[in-house]
């Protein structure tokens, strides 16, 4: 019991932990080769995410869409599914939360700022449906049709606010959609900063997610999915409907972010996208082990590294990348612990692979 | 009619498809190895962006783009032994290691590119020089499109027949393939399957670092952060398109790119409203149709994506 209990301390605490250790210890290498003191730019790393004036805050901005997507892309793995597309969903959410947002007008905000919540989660519900259909329908492979996905999503973006797009602005130097509606717009609750209800939203949507997995009927068809599809569907779960709405409460998670960056931070989408987020979202995932509680301190290293990065390649000239790096590093260490153990010559490294995926079913499933 | 063929010039058309089809082509082929020995690669992209980035840097210091050509080739096989060591070694998920490696590239090709290459004045190393085949390169329309090429696309076109002779013509391939589909009966039949998964993967890397160097050293002499920008997964996208052989990925890849330059000229020259987005659009849409099982199957190789753990 003991030793059981000391195992899970070892593989959901101390490898995450030491593998970002390591992470840091390998961008540092990174540092000393581009010709810096590691020292020094950590320092200025540390500073840009925590004690510079209103860093903190902004590294709380920053974790909040960090924490949606890193969500949804756990929601996925728990039922075996890999969604690489949590950034074109993030894309199709933030399109049709910002299209309600500013289309509406004269409402409350305790209207308005659910009907944008509410069409931001639909329209990346609707648009992971596609794979999640495909894949309970054809046996598409998810990895493949999410990617491609992505692609289309900043295709359609870039379509809807180009110079002629239907979402564009009147009246703009660059093409960008109008600001959403003021009664639409996430309050600010800490005075002076940017920080916004969306944190506190996206905080709550931990619990929420961790309940829906753990303790509902959904989740634990969700789970049943993600152990055996066999299995499952010898208990009588219907396996395609299982993987299509996992898909969709994942794209809604990853919507959700979009659209919160949409009303709490920037009001409008530019037609320039992809950020990176969709890596990001599923390196949080890892670095969290696919449980929602870990997500929390997993979204609040990304986003204090992404804060922090800027004031690091203004004070040592060290490119803001290098945080892609450090990111890399600590996943390479999360996935494969057996580096981690034959490195500190851990007693109890796990020396089990980490299984994400239930790859040996992909039959079609209907 | 004779006017509107002018206007399109459908041999400069065809031979600017070919030329931007090439890292397509290449990054394809060597996904195709990959895969073909079970394992799965979407690391292409970043494999690309650090042949097109250290390719470079050499070529810069070296001031010879034959240096760096060999760089390219060398960085892309280092990398992709990563992909290996981690996958095939360690067994993380090939995806999860796939994407790591992505991610390594954009910072390692970022954080270098802006300490020692970014603010640098001095003159660039150029691109590979133009050569035209003796005889060959006379033949009207053939000649302009196949035979007045620079180097790395005459490799891609030697290649695509290297690639599928050894795929499907030689005891390696026959080996490699073995192992992308039954890994366990390969190993019965006494093939080392770490051995053959571990030189297709490397090999897979000297491919796409070759791709990598077409944006460095033959389009534009110069590097760009981020330069590849997501080439490699229009490539994986060939490889699927082209069901994992190197003449369906090299006509997949002139598909995608030559529905490219046909969009742009018909905004260009003859103004034709159509969005140049929604053409963008087709290589993606096509890929999700083709594994979706709508115009002929696409069947990856039945192992692929799963580690192999002896014993």
């Amino acid at each position: 019991m003991a030793a059981a209990w000391r195992g899970r301390v070892v593989t959901t605490v101390l490898v995450p932990l030491v593998s970002v250790v390591c992470g840091f210890l390998v961008g540092a290498i990174a540092i000393v080769a581009a010709g810096a003191d590691p020292l020094v730019a950590y320092g200025a790393l540390f500073a840009g995410a925590f004690t510079n004036h209103n860093a903190l805050a902004e590294t709380l901005v920053s974790t909040t869409p960090y924490l949606g997507l890193g969500l949804a892309v756990a929601l996925g793995f728990r039922a075996g599914l890999f969604n690489i597309g949590a950034e074109g969903q993030f894309y199709i959410g933030s399109l049709a939360g910002t299209f309600v947002a500013y289309s509406i007008h004269g409402l409350p905000p305790v209207l308005e700022v659910p009907l944008g919540l509410i069409a931001g989660m639909a329209g990346g519900a609707l648009w992971a449906s596609i794979a999640g259909g495909l894949k309970a329908r054809f046996g598409a492979h998810e990895v493949i049709t999410t990617i491609m996905l992505n692609y289309v999503s900043f295709l359609v973006a870039s379509y809807l606010v180009d110079t002629k797009g239907l979402m564009l602005a009147p009246d703009v130097s660059t093409p960008r959609t109008p600001d959403v509606d003021p009664s639409a717009v996430l309050p600010v609750i800490l005075a002076g900063s940017r920080l916004h209800v969306g944190f506190i939203l996206a905080l709550l949507a931990v619990p929420v997610v961790w309940f829906l997995i753990e303790r509902t009927t959904i989740g634990f068809r969700l789970r049943a999915v993600g152990f055996s599809q066999g299995a499952a569907r010898a208990a009588g779960i219907s396996v395609g409907r299982t993987i299509v709405l996992t898909m969709a409460l994942s794209g809604a998670l990853a919507g959700f972010a979009g659209i919160v960056e949409v009303l709490g931070v920037n009001y409008h989408m530019t037609d320039t996208v992809a950020a990176g987020y969709g890596f990001d979202a599923i390196a949080v995932a890892l670095l969290a082990r696919s449980n929602p509680w870990g997500v929390l301190p997993a979204a609040f290293l990304f986003g204090a590294l992404h804060n922090g990065a800027g004031f690091m390649q203004l004070e040592t000239q060290i490119s803001s990348d290098l945080i892609s790096i450090v990111q890399a590093s600590v996943i390479i260490f999360v996935a494969a612990p057996v580096i981690v153990g034959w490195l500190f010559r851990l007693r109890r490294a796990p020396a089990e692979t980490v299984h994400i995926t239930q790859r040996e079913v992909d039959a079609p499933v209907t | 009619m004779t006017d509107f063929l002018s206007q399109l010039d459908p041999v400069s058309l065809l031979s600017i498809t070919l030329i931007t089809a090439t890292p397509l082509v290449l990054a394809a082929m060597g996904g195709m190895m990959c895969e073909r020995s079970g394992v799965v690669n979407i690391a292409l992209e970043g494999i690309m962006l650090t042949g097109a980035f250290i390719g470079y840097g050499v070529a810069f210091f070296t001031h010879s783009v034959w240096i760096g050509l060999a760089a390219a080739i060398v960085s892309g096989m280092l990398i992709a032994t990563l992909h290996a060591v981690l996958s095939i070694s360690f067994l993380v998920d090939q995806i999860v290691s796939g994407m790591v490696i992505n991610i390594l590239a954009v910072g390692i090709t970022g954080v270098f590119y802006r300490t020692y290459l970014e603010s640098a004045t001095t003159v660039g190393p150029g691109t590979f020089p133009h050569w035209d085949v003796p005889v060959l390169s006379a033949i009207p329309v053939i000649g302009p499109i196949f035979f007045q090429n620079q180097f790395v696309t005459y490799a891609m076109l030697i290649l695509i027949f290297v690639v599928h002779f050894i795929l499907f013509r030689t005891v390696w391939g026959l080996r490699t393939r073995a192992c992308g589909e039954h890994p366990r009966a390969a190993e019965t039949a006494g093939i080392n399957v770490y051995f053959v998964r571990y030189v297709n993967v490397i090999a897979s890397g000297a491919l796409a670092g070759l791709g990598g160097a077409y944006f460095s050293l033959q389009q534009i002499g110069n590097f760009l952060p981020n330069m590849t920008g997501g080439r490699g997964y229009i490539a994986l996208a060939a490889m699927i398109f082209g069901k994992w052989t190197p003449l369906g990925a090299f006509a997949a890849s002139l598909l995608f790119s030559g529905s490219d330059q046909v969009g742009s000229r018909l905004q260009s020259v003859f103004h034709v409203p159509i969005p140049l987005q929604f053409l963008g659009m087709i290589p993606y849409v096509l890929t999700i149709i083709v594994v979706a099982g709508a115009m002929g199957r696409a069947v990856a190789p039945a192992a692929v994506g799963i580690p192999y753990k002896k014993g």
